[in-house]
């Protein structure tokens, strides 16, 4: 197992994995001063929408949308023990999404939010959604709704699956104040598909956030507010969006866009350029090959990316391998298995209960409940409710009893979960081979 | 007062066998309302194999549909190419199946004068590389692959033209019968909630599985046996020809290519009312299990899509066994029911659709009097431009062809371009029909591919509110119904890589776009 070229690194923590879970747990370990090694791909963070939530709809059967998201997991605290939300208290969860949100800010993507409420925004299908922290380029699309304000909705011909007409005419009833615009880029051949990436990478060039103001401009009317697409900029969302208000001379919000959307690319670019310089030593597009632990306890893994590059012995290891998408979890017609280390799922008892009838049942599909049970230091648990090993933690959406999607929680619960395996592991009494 | 439509015949139920009745009458020169409670080929005519019957397999159990198979195969062969490919078939046995069957096999179907041709196991392998090692008997045979939507939207294409009156999301609600006859037929317009009266000279039940259910409405009784087949597509299309297992018709028996994927089925599950159908788990399950045998890739195939259909089974004698119950047709006058202007028209499968048409036209004509004689059995059934784009692989190649940059992709997986689309739309539109997702689903490839729908529904949905084809909230009604009947099909075949899709299309429209809970601006 052990013949990489090179020589082994030795570190205290191995992160597997770089979605949420994974990125906030390396970030939460290097400021805890803890050795970090990150492998993982970064792919699925294509996928996020870059909203942070909470806890927007209630865990169980009443759904019940939820205002205060603090007061909202306290009663689920209550009424489901087993939730992974449980194992860490409200006060560690605002420093854990605090956490997050800093070094995004720092990152040159700064978040809002309300301190004890969530904030609602509009959707590419005229729907609302419900979140914590939003981008700042989307906040000022929380202001308009919340005051209905006058607002011009600006879609962009070749960007499909955005259409302000859909999004006006939806929530026309109430929302009167909506008004439409449909331009054509400037500088760019009306032909053809357009992509938001493309399209926001041009706007990191000052000359191109003109032109697109200018084409704004004529449909402005008596719009207080503009909102866009996301495309405002990768790397330097604020101040695209700052250009872009005083050109208008009104504030210009994003409203997200079907994927493949910026917003996860921008999630996906500070992670893997801010993180390592925080000491993380990180191997991103790399997975684990192997994973076998030593007689002393301490773990020894192979990574690379197409074939076994580096070896890393790490006295912890979490595992924030997500669910299906992110392959931590894999689906076969006879059951679920965990990917990795094979540890025990606690999963619904056959393939014909694993999902509803309907999809959009609002009692959520059973399978999302399926995952890695784990203690209260977020040790996975083998089927007699012992931990596995001592020094093997898991964190986000491959723990089970928790349904992200449903509930509204998936970055909360990924970062939550995350903080609470870091700080388990620097309090734990487990470390005496350190 | 509501609407009233006069007519000389009202057919009831948009299948195979209804858009082929509407054909064959309007050929005849009589003018024809039909009326469809939801879309065309909605029941079982849309869930089959879209096998064109050699007639091979009914050879023992019930030689009669063996011939009828025989020549309807024929006839549509030669008078409705577009809808069909010539595969041919090959009929399959592997180690274990019934020595008897294989034997008897030849010599049965020259009984019934279905050309069978044996064929080498080691020569079978050679022409299907996806077959068992353990093949031990083939035999080639005239089966085909048949295209139900082309043939079911070309017949209502040319009826269409004549002069036929087509009433979509209509529902037959209750007849007004006097002194023997139905004087009016109720229907319900289900999109505007509002009530319509037809009336005609003769009524016919061309419902399907739901012919007893319409029958009732009259006051007549037919003892309907409801025998649900499921089956699932695959990705990839994995033979060249039709793969019939070589045994006593049984489940999973049948491998069918279509264009550019395959059909595998089916099963025999008995269901207490036609509206219950839908594919399981259990059946997906159980049918891969006992496939393996024939093409052993089935373990680790990717499957995109799973359906079922109800076959309309009439009941006469006992038997348990619901394969044992005719496949023959059952055409009824219910005379002896005291009703002089009704006829019920069930049973039977795709391939005998138009003779079940040609008959039951037949019966009506005597009815009224009109002594011109069928022509679908001898004139070119016209393909439609509405019914092309069902074929999978047609778009793709016509867009690269066209090479035009601006004629935008709606659905990537299937390549369905905006053009496409409003053609498809515009013709619904012209026909009196609304457009909507599951409509231009039906008519074209849209969301069949591996994201089933995904994110072309979102696509579909801003260009419709573009163009003006939704309007106010109706967007989102429309989303959840699409996804809801995409899911249909996608949730029985839930495992491997396309639970990580479903998740995908969960965190997407449940966790961003909220569909799954009603919070309101």
């Amino acid at each position: 197992m052990e013949t990489a070229k090179t020589e082994p690194i030795k570190c205290r923590l191995m992160v597997i994995g770089a979605g949420m879970a994974g990125m906030s747990a390396a970030l939460f370990a290097v400021r805890r001063g803890i050795s970090t090694v990150q492998a993982g791909l970064t792919g699925e963070t294509l996928y996020a929408s870059g909203l942070f939530d909470l806890y927007g709809v209630a865990h169980g059967s009443t759904r019940e949308l939820i205002d205060d998201p603090w007061q909202g997991l306290k009663q689920l605290k209550q009424t489901y023990p087993q939730h992974p939300f449980c194992r860490v208290s409200n006060s560690l969860i605002r420093s854990a999404m605090d956490g997050l949100t800093d070094f995004l800010g720092h990152a040159g993507h700064p978040y809002a939010g309300y301190p004890d409420k969530n904030a609602r925004l509009i959707t590419p299908v005229g729907t609302i959604k419900r979140t914590f922290r939003v981008p700042e380029t989307m906040w000022a699309g929380v202001q308009a709704l919340e005051e209905k304000a006058p607002c011009l909705v600006v879609d962009i011909h070749g960007l499909r699956g955005f259409s302000a007409t859909q999004i006006v005419n939806t929530l026309k009833p109430a929302w009167p104040d909506l008004r439409t615009a449909s331009i054509d880029l400037p500088r760019q051949n009306r032909l053809g598909p357009k992509y938001a990436e493309h399209i926001a990478r041009g706007l990191d060039v000052e000359a191109t956030r003109r032109e697109l103001a200018e084409a704004i401009r004529p449909h402005l009317g008596r719009a207080k507010f503009v909102g866009l697409p996301a495309i405002l900029g990768i790397h330097d969302s604020r101040g695209v969006q700052h250009d872009l208000n005083q050109m208008l001379g009104r504030p210009v919000f994003e409203i997200p866009t079907m994927p493949p959307a910026i917003s996860g690319i921008r999630l996906k670019e500070a992670f893997e350029s801010h993180l390592p310089p925080l000491g993380v030593k990180s191997f991103y597009h790399h997975t684990v090959h192997s994973i076998h632990r030593r007689a002393n306890g301490r773990f020894v893994l192979e990574l690379g990316r197409t074939e076994p590059e580096t070896t890393v012995v790490a006295e912890h290891v979490l595992l924030a391998t997500g669910r299906f998408l992110g392959k931590g979890l894999v689906a076969e017609r006879q059951g679920l298995r965990e990917a990795l280390l094979d540890l025990p799922v606690c999963q619904p008892e056959n393939r014909s209960c694993w999902h509803r009838q309907q999809f959009l049942d609002p009692k959520g599909h059973t399978i999302n409940l399926a995952g890695i049970e784990v203690d209260e230091r977020f040790r996975p648990l083998n089927l007699d409710g012992q931990v596995v090993y001592e020094n093997l933690h898991a964190a986000g959406s491959i723990l089970a009893h928790q349904d992200w999607i449903r509930t509204k929680s998936g970055t909360g619960l990924a970062v939550a979960t995350a903080y609470g395996a870091i700080e388990a592991m620097v309090s734990g009494v487990v470390d005496s081979w350190s | 007062m509501d609407p009233k439509l006069e007519t000389q015949v009202l057919i009831i139920g948009g299948g195979a066998t209804g858009t082929g009745l509407a054909r064959d009458l309007a050929l005849r020169g009589i003018r024809c309302i039909l009326v469809e409670k939801q879309d065309i080929n909605a029941g079982a005519s849309g869930g089959n194999h879209g096998l064109l019957h050699s007639g091979a397999r009914y050879i023992v159990s019930d030689p009669s549909s063996a011939r009828e198979c025989r020549d309807e195969g024929a006839i549509l062969k030669r008078l409705a190419p577009q809808c069909v490919e010539d595969t041919g078939g090959l009929f399959v046995a592997v180690r274990g199946d019934d020595e008897n069957y294989i034997a008897e096999f030849a010599d049965r179907c020259s009984r019934c004068g279905i050309a069978a041709t044996v064929v080498d196991p080691r020569d079978a392998l050679e022409m299907e590389s996806c077959l068992s090692a353990d093949t031990i008997a083939a035999f080639a045979v005239e089966d085909a692959s048949i295209d139900p939507f082309k043939l079911s939207l070309d017949n209502l294409a040319q009826a269409g033209r004549l002069g036929t009156l087509l009433l979509l999301n209509h529902k037959a609600m209750g007849f007004d019968q006097r002194n023997g006859r139905i004087e009016t037929v109720r229907l319900m317009d289900r999109r505007q909630g509002s009530e319509v009266r037809v009336h005609a000279d003769q009524i016919v039940n061309a419902t399907g599985a739901w012919a007893g259910e319409v029958a009732a409405m009259a006051g007549s009784r037919i003892n309907m046996v409801y025998s649900q087949g499921s089956l699932m597509i695959s990705q990839m299309r994995l033979g060249e020809r039709v793969l019939n297992r070589l045994r006593q018709p049984a489940d999973a028996d049948i491998l069918m290519p279509g264009g550019t994927v395959s059909i595998f089925g089916t099963t025999s599950k008995r269901i207490d009312a036609p509206d219950q159908c839908r594919p399981t788990t259990a059946e997906i399950d159980a049918m891969i299990d006992d496939g393996v045998a024939m093409v052993p890739k089935l373990a680790n195939t990717r499957f995109i899509r799973a359906y079922a259909g109800v076959r309309p089974l009439v009941r006469s004698g006992n038997g348990s066994d619901d394969r044992a119950v005719s496949r023959g047709f059952s055409l009824l006058d219910h005379e002896s029911d005291g009703l002089e202007n009704f006829i019920t028209i069930t049973g039977g499968k795709l391939t005998t659709s138009r003779l079940m048409a040609e008959k039951t036209a037949n019966l009506v004509c005597r009815r009224l009097g009109n002594d011109s004689p069928c022509r679908t059995s001898v004139e070119p059934l016209p393909a439609s431009s509405e019914a092309q784009y069902t074929e999978p692989g047609l778009t793709p190649k016509m867009w690269f062809k066209k090479n035009d940059a601006s004629d935008l992709l709606l659905c990537e997986c299937e390549m369905v371009s905006t053009s496409v689309f409003n053609e498809i739309a515009a013709s619904l539109t012209n026909n009196g029909h609304r457009p909507g997702l599951r409509e231009m689903g039906q008519r074209s490839r849209v969301g069949k591919g591996p994201c089933q729908g995904s994110f072309c529904s979102l696509r579909m949905a801003a260009h419709m509110y573009n163009e003006g084809m939704l309007k106010d909230s109706e967007g989102i009604g429309e989303l959840k119904a699409f996804l809801n009947e995409r899911w249909r099909g996608m949730q029985p075949l839930l495992w491997g890589p396309a639970v990580s899709q479903a998740e995908l299309q969960e965190a997407l429209h449940c966790g961003l776009l909220g569909l799954d809970v009603s919070e309101t601006a």
